[in-house]
């Protein structure tokens, strides 16, 4: 099963720690308030997961994200 | 999997740079306003925090360090916690604009010169050493050794939350990401 980064985007500090790490450009820091996962781009290789400082990102089934 | 590198991944030799600097000439410590204007700017006319993952060199330079120090331990729940980062940003203000009123005094000759550094708002380090010779007023040097404190402080913060926890754990907490945030969330009334 397909995993992909998900997050509660209240809890983000927009440090950008998971855009730069993220080989795919599927993470972006939108508007400057929180990240945000382009679900089709996210390959769930858990790079954004290790770097986020605030440690709120987690993998989940992507069927399980909507 | 590796991406292309481009100048400003090389922006953490400037943090260290800077902080070497400051223990040769404190003068050199008025550039590190340069941390405090762009991201303001950036986020102010742009409304981005792009600042902080590109272009923010003390970010890049825990990172390559917490790769080799860092214990990655969890990080404690109150440090990510709102109450927690709107008030260190509202602590660091109150210190920030103490310093300036230091810096005041000693421009209405209130004060003479420190040559002092404070460490963790707490720590007065003799900073003699770097003083400089350059014909300024002297609360333009008073600034540069309140202000390289400030640089000081945050880094060492930095430094020991990279050694227990990820490590850009200061990006959590830092003043100016906080700041650049609200201005964001006020920008897009979010």
């Amino acid at each position: 099963m397909k995993k992909i980064a998900t997050l509660p985007t209240s809890a983000c500090v927009s440090c950008g720690c998971c855009e730069t790490v993220c080989p795919k450009n599927a993470v972006a820091v939108y508007n400057g308030i929180y990240a945000k996962v382009t679900t089709s781009l996210c390959i769930g290789c858990g790079l954004c997961v290790k770097a986020c400082p605030a440690q709120i990102i987690s993998l989940r089934e992507a069927d399980s994200v909507g | 999997m590796a991406k292309k590198r481009n100048w400003y991944d090389y922006l953490w030799i400037v943090s260290l740079l800077y902080l070497a600097l400051g223990f040769f000439n404190i003068m050199f410590a008025w550039l590190g306003l340069i941390c405090f204007v762009v991201p303001l700017i950036m986020s102010f006319a742009g409304g981005k925090k792009g600042y902080c993952n590109r272009y923010c060199g003390r970010g890049q330079l825990l990172f390559l360090l917490g790769k080799r120090f860092s214990k990655n331990l969890p990080v404690p729940k109150w440090l990510t916690s709102k109450w927690f980062r709107y008030g260190f940003l509202t602590f660091f203000l109150l210190m920030f604009f103490n310093m300036l009123f230091s810096t005041y005094l000693v421009f209405a000759q209130a004060k003479d010169l420190k040559e002092i550094v404070t460490l963790l708002w707490s720590f007065s380090l003799p900073w003699n050493f770097a003083s400089s010779a350059a014909p300024v007023s002297d609360w333009v040097k008073q600034f540069a050794f309140g202000f390289y404190g400030v640089m000081l402080t945050s880094t060492v913060l930095g430094l020991i939350t990279m050694l227990l926890f990820r490590p850009r754990t200061w990006c959590v907490y830092c003043p100016m990401g906080t700041m650049t945030q609200l201005v964001c969330k006020a920008k897009y009334k979010e």
